[in-house]
């Protein structure tokens, strides 16, 4: 019998998060554009409409207060950002920025292409799509902190260890976001400090949540934007270590240790970037439409260090940091109809900009986060509200580079499936590989409804050492999780599944929230959490659940991710 | 009424010690010591509706005012901060000099201390700084009532509670159990921005310059090493006698 | 060298800690002790077995309430008098402020948190929750330091009857405005975690809620409290209060019995500065193992109970 993920769907619905404001009028908080998410899309927004509103006083006059609010449900702009990442430069440009002043790791000098095997690893020449001259590495949580100094001294307001819970909608139109609650005990009963979150209400509202963004999703149900193509995610799973040697390249690698048999659809590979001259950076990246209940990217992560041509560029060096986080492939077909509703805006990974063939969308971000201040900027300057006033947005984005890149590259999926190398470098591998490396076909399912098997994957995962590899709790450690137990727990699954499905969460979790509790007797298990290690990399609402924010403040720490 | 706060800017997460200057490292993310959080919870509490003044103070580089503004986003009134380059590599001695300077002029009707810091630097300072303030010190509160001038503290010790009372001014040290901290309200965070903030140099708290920093202070740190191995370690396996070895185990270690 | 060491009374008897730092300073060179309070002359004897060559003592009614600031105008006479260069303190709630107060008063420099110092005036000082050590120092005289409840054993030097002195009491008019209204000592119903010189804690080995009984029952054997991992505080078995970990209470006991815990780096950061960690768990690969003193692969349900009976009957005998 075959068992889907999808056959035992959580309980959630998007109508929950939607209503009209409750606190009194006189106690709501009014701000101009109010901004969910202090990422690169956000935080772009943001900028950029701090630079127009200096330029035009007198709109920023009849914003109040408050003109620029932006909420961020991690201790600090970055926090929460993780990425690989090598990133284009053009869009930050375009904010003004020169690369000389942003805190980088400079520019790509070299870069190679291999396919692994369990021992050796074949270099292949980096295909058109994949090459990064020109681009720069970054370490997405350190240039948002950076980011966020910015904003800040261009007049907007960050409020860290805030949750956007709610969407405010009045008449059709969305007016605002009600803050999550703080001080809320593990049965949801108000502790002795419990502070209700409140009604912010502002003009625009921008969603610019990230990955599996809690309230994008419920905005693209409540206003009927998705798309016929269901959005899918890869999970990505990274290390930081300071090394001894410096690494003079970046790295990208395909193969081993995912499988290439087409049964498996084990699609992605793994990046090693240079961090500067004594650290660097090594992730994992696979396809959420994996079907063995027994893959974990975590450990896959730590199985790839053993290779001997990656144990050498770690040796002598110490893990300083670990983190995980979904990533939206989809691409072009997977995008909403419409970026914008009445009084709202949708930006970045939340929506699917990404480029998962290039494995890029930083840029995408913020050029989606400064089209969005641009086109907020002008229905406010216009004094306009009716409901298609923010249309100008998804015209700015039609006609941008992000289109583009985005429709250039969206048939690339029907014949590689996903991961990202194509075109050339699919051709090499293939050839280097004698085949086995064959396309996957168009995929049109969601993640959570491939059907499950099982191999006796998880006995070759390597055991921890405390040097080289890392146990979960280990991990969850590193990313400087030290979220507060005695809350509500904020992820809704089925808790009484089949052991496949269970089996599918437990390994999935790269931050082992998931647990076996007890046998039903009736092949079914019920699932035991562990809330508080939650990374909210957001990989169970791509398979079967849903992730909705824990209190303002949880979650990772990440600095260098 | 006047309650000053003391309250220290904090490094967050794994701390670390810096090799060359053998400090802890404060260049990373820091974050408002959670026990002064409970001094200025404490502070908002005894201050309640009326219309008493609560100031937070701190001495630390430019961005304890991170700490400040957090404090002053739960509720407190004014911040003033201590900054100055020559503050840095202050001991005790002269943290407690530069801290009642700045103190001195606010002439607080009570002075709150957290119970220590967490990286363990600022461990005993209400009683250095009450004893320039020449006021009386109680430590260690786990309750406090404010009636008129007098201040009613029920201190925790080893032994059990003493209640102790004392008139005001005063200065006095909570402790972690006291209270909730609450949660700074949005309300709270977006005002902060907006109330009074002070920075004040070293020369504005009348201390001099050889009685602060480096040079003002009497202790120093000359070297880090390793704390000794724990010892050789012991394992029993699968041993029938395994709860006599544990007893002569402790015994051996005079534990039992 | 001359050193001067605080001793602390109550209940009409020496503080242990402050005998330890007593017997410390004494085998270092020359110590004295100074001892304030109502009714202590009686115990300045005893100061000698410890290696007190001279003890000061301020006796009045009126030092009766352990409060700090008296203690402060009359030890700074007495270091003032006397000519002290170094003056000891075994840490307790009093012994801080007094440190503290006293640094202030002689603008003396004050190392905390010792555990141990040399004869050349280097202290020893853990920090980072006990991962590294640090060696501190003084930079001028006298040199106050603070040290660590239970740094050193209190074992008697042998020393004969010491010289007594009395002490001047001259209080400051700040040192005077603080009373004692009441007083309330702890029953004996098991310190609190914060507090205990033993903890035996129980994690998600132990099996089930119930079996929390022999946590509870090794702990009264102890006399120490009983703490718990996040698992099992998840789980609902035990309550929050009682959790030890990242995000529950860190704690430094005597003597930490740890039982069916794994030892994940969340639990060890709140209690890896403990002095003696044992571990019972029957899983023989877990990370516990790496850093207890004596590690003991074997099942808790069959090893506690017995162990609990053990200790009872050597505590009766």
């Amino acid at each position: 019998m075959t068992v889907r993920a999808s056959d035992y769907p959580p309980p959630f619905a998007a109508a929950e998060f939607v209503g009209e404001p409750t606190d009194p009028a006189d106690e709501r908080i009014d701000v101009g554009v109010l901004i969910v998410g202090a990422g690169p899309a956000g935080l772009a927004c943001a900028i950029r409409l701090g630079q127009l509103l200096e330029q035009h006083p007198e709109v920023a006059e009849r914003l109040g207060d408050v003109p620029v609010a932006l909420l961020e449900k991690g201790k600090q702009p970055g926090s929460h950002l993780l990425s690989g990442a090598v990133v284009n430069p053009r869009a930050l440009r375009k904010l003004g920025f020169r690369m000389e002043d942003l805190p980088s790791y400079g520019p790509v000098h070299n870069e190679s292409v291999y396919v692994l095997t369990g021992r050796n690893a074949l270099r292949i020449p980096p295909p058109p799509t994949m090459r990064n001259h020109g681009n720069w590495v970054f370490s997405l949580s350190r240039l948002g902190r950076w980011l966020g100094e910015r904003a800040e001294e261009g007049g907007t307001t960050i409020l860290p260890e805030t949750t956007a819970e709610r969407l405010l909608v009045a008449h059709g139109r969305l007016v605002g976001v009600r803050t999550g609650d703080k001080g809320r005990g593990r049965d949801a009963e108000p502790l002795g400090n419990y502070e209700p979150g409140a009604d912010l209400v502002a003009k625009v509202t921008v969603l610019a949540e990230g990955t599996q963004g809690h309230l994008t999703g419920v905005a693209l149900d409540h206003f009927g934007l998705r798309g016929d193509e269901p959005q899918v995610w890869e999970l990505g799973v990274k290390e930081v270590w300071k090394v001894p040697r410096k690494l003079d390249r970046v790295i990208h690698t395909m193969g081993w240790p995912l499988r290439t048999a087409a049964k498996y659809r084990e699609f992605g590979g793994s990046f090693i970037y240079p961090m500067g001259d004594d650290m660097l950076t090594i992730g994992m990246v696979v396809g959420l439409d994996y079907r063995d209940v027994e893959l974990s990217a975590h450990d896959l992560l730590q199985e790839l260090k053993t290779h001997p041509k990656i144990r050498k560029l770690l040796e002598g060096g110490e893990r300083v940091a670990w983190g995980a986080k979904t990533i939206p492939s989809g691409g072009f077909h997977s995008l909403p109809t419409r970026l914008h509703a009445p009084g709202l805006l949708l930006c970045g990974d939340g929506v699917g900009l990404v480029n998962i063939a290039r494995l890029k969308g930083v840029h995408y971000a913020i050029e989606s986060g400064r089209l969005a201040a641009e086109s907020a900027f002008a229905s406010l300057q216009r004094g306009a509200t009716p409901a298609t006033a923010l249309g100008s947005y998804d015209d700015a984005i039609r006609s941008s580079f992000i289109y583009d890149d985005l429709r250039e590259v969206r048939d690339m999926r029907q014949v590689f499936g996903r991961g990202f190398f194509v075109g050339g470098a699919l051709a090499s591998a293939m050839t280097v590989s004698k085949g086995r490396l064959a396309p996957g076909k168009l995929r049109a399912e969601p993640d959570a409804d491939q059907p499950l098997l099982r191999t006796d994957r998880g006995s070759r995962y390597p055991g921890p050492d405390g040097i080289l590899t890392f146990d979960k709790l280990s991990s969850v450690f590193l990313s400087g999780n030290k979220t507060r137990d005695d809350q509500p727990n904020h992820i809704r699954i089925e808790r009484r599944v089949p052991r496949d499905v269970a089996d599918l969460w437990i390994n999935m979790c790269p931050a082992q929230v998931y647990e076996l509790g007890t046998e039903g007797g009736d092949g079914t298990v019920t699932v035991q959490l562990a809330p508080s290690n939650c990374v909210q990399c957001g990989a169970i609402t791509a398979k079967g659940g849903r992730l909705t924010p824990p209190e303002g403040g949880s979650g990772p720490e990440y600095t260098n991710t | 009424m006047k309650i000053a706060v003391c309250v220290k800017h904090v490094p967050e997460g794994h701390g670390r010690i810096d090799p060359a200057s053998k400090r802890l490292d404060r260049s990373g993310e820091g974050a408002l010591n959670h026990f002064d959080a409970n001094a200025v919870e404490e502070a908002l509490r005894i201050k309640g509706d009326g219309d008493g003044e609560v100031v937070v103070v701190s001495m630390g580089p430019e961005k304890a005012a991170d700490s400040l503004r957090k404090a002053l986003a739960m509720g407190a009134d004014r911040a003033v901060l201590v900054s100055d380059a020559a503050l840095a590599g202050s001991d005790l001695v002269a943290t407690s000099k530069v801290l009642a300077g700045a103190l001195a002029s606010e002439e607080a009707d009570l002075v709150l201390f957290g119970q220590q810091a967490s990286d363990a630097d600022g461990a005993v300072l209400w009683a250095a700084v009450a004893e320039r303030l020449r006021r009386p010190v109680v430590s260690q509160a786990a309750e406090v009532t404010v009636t008129g001038d007098t201040v009613r503290v029920k201190r925790q010790t080893e032994f059990g509670y003493d209640v102790i009372e004392t008139r005001l001014p005063a200065v006095v040290a909570v402790s972690d159990a006291i209270n909730e901290p609450r949660y700074p309200s949005l309300k709270g965070i977006m005002g902060a921005k907006k109330k009074p903030f002070e920075t004040l140099t070293l020369a504005d708290t009348g201390v001099d310059a050889a009685d602060a920093g480096e040079a003002g202070s009497k202790t120093e740190v000359l070297a880090l090493g390793s704390p000794p191995a724990r010892g050789d370690s012991r394992k029993i396996e699968g041993d029938a006698n395994a709860p006599q070895a544990i007893v002569d185990f402790l015994a051996e270690k005079r534990l039992v | 060298m001359s050193t001067l060491v605080f001793l602390e009374h109550h209940g009409g008897e020496l503080q242990k800690g402050s005998l330890g730092v007593l017997a410390k300073a004494a085998s270092l060179g020359d110590a004295d002790a100074v001892l304030v309070g109502g009714g202590v002359s009686a115990l300045a004897t005893e100061a000698g077995t410890y290696g007190a060559k001279t003890v000061h003592v301020a006796d009045d009614a009126s030092l009766d309430p352990p409060l700090p600031q008296a203690r402060v105008d009359v030890i700074a006479k007495v270091v003032a008098d006397g000519g002290y260069d170094t003056v000891l303190f075994a840490n307790s709630v009093l012994a801080a402020d007094i440190a503290a107060g006293l640094a202030a008063r002689l603008d003396a420099g004050l190392n905390w948190d010792l555990v141990d110092i040399t004869s050349d005036f280097v202290g020893k000082r853990p920090a980072l929750q006990d991962s590294v050590l640090v060696d501190v120092g003084w930079k001028s005289t006298p040199r106050l330091g603070l040290f660590r409840a239970g740094s050193f054993d209190a074992a008697p030097a042998g020393g004969g009857a010491p010289q007594v002195v009395l002490a001047a009491v001259e209080l400051e008019e700040h040192s005077r405005a603080a009373t004692i209204v009441d007083q309330q000592l702890e029953e004996a119903s098991g310190p609190s975690i914060e507090d205990a010189d033993v903890i035996v804690a129980g994690g998600r080995g132990l099996g089930a809620p119930e079996n929390f009984t022999l946590a509870e029952e090794l702990a009264r054997a102890l006399g120490g409290a009983v703490g718990a991992t996040r698992a099992v505080v998840d789980a609902g078995w035990y309550p929050y209060s009682a959790q030890i970990g990242q995000t529950g209470k860190t704690v430094s006991p005597k003597l930490y019995v740890a039982l069916g815990i794994s030892g994940a780096i969340q639990h060890k950061v709140g209690m890896q500065s403990s002095s003696v960690i044992v571990a019972i768990n029957k899983d023989a690969n877990a990370p516990i193992f790496e850093f207890s003193d004596l590690g003991v692969v074997g099942d808790v349900h069959e090893i506690v109970p017995k162990l609990t009976e053990l200790v009872n009957q050597r505590k009766s005998s």
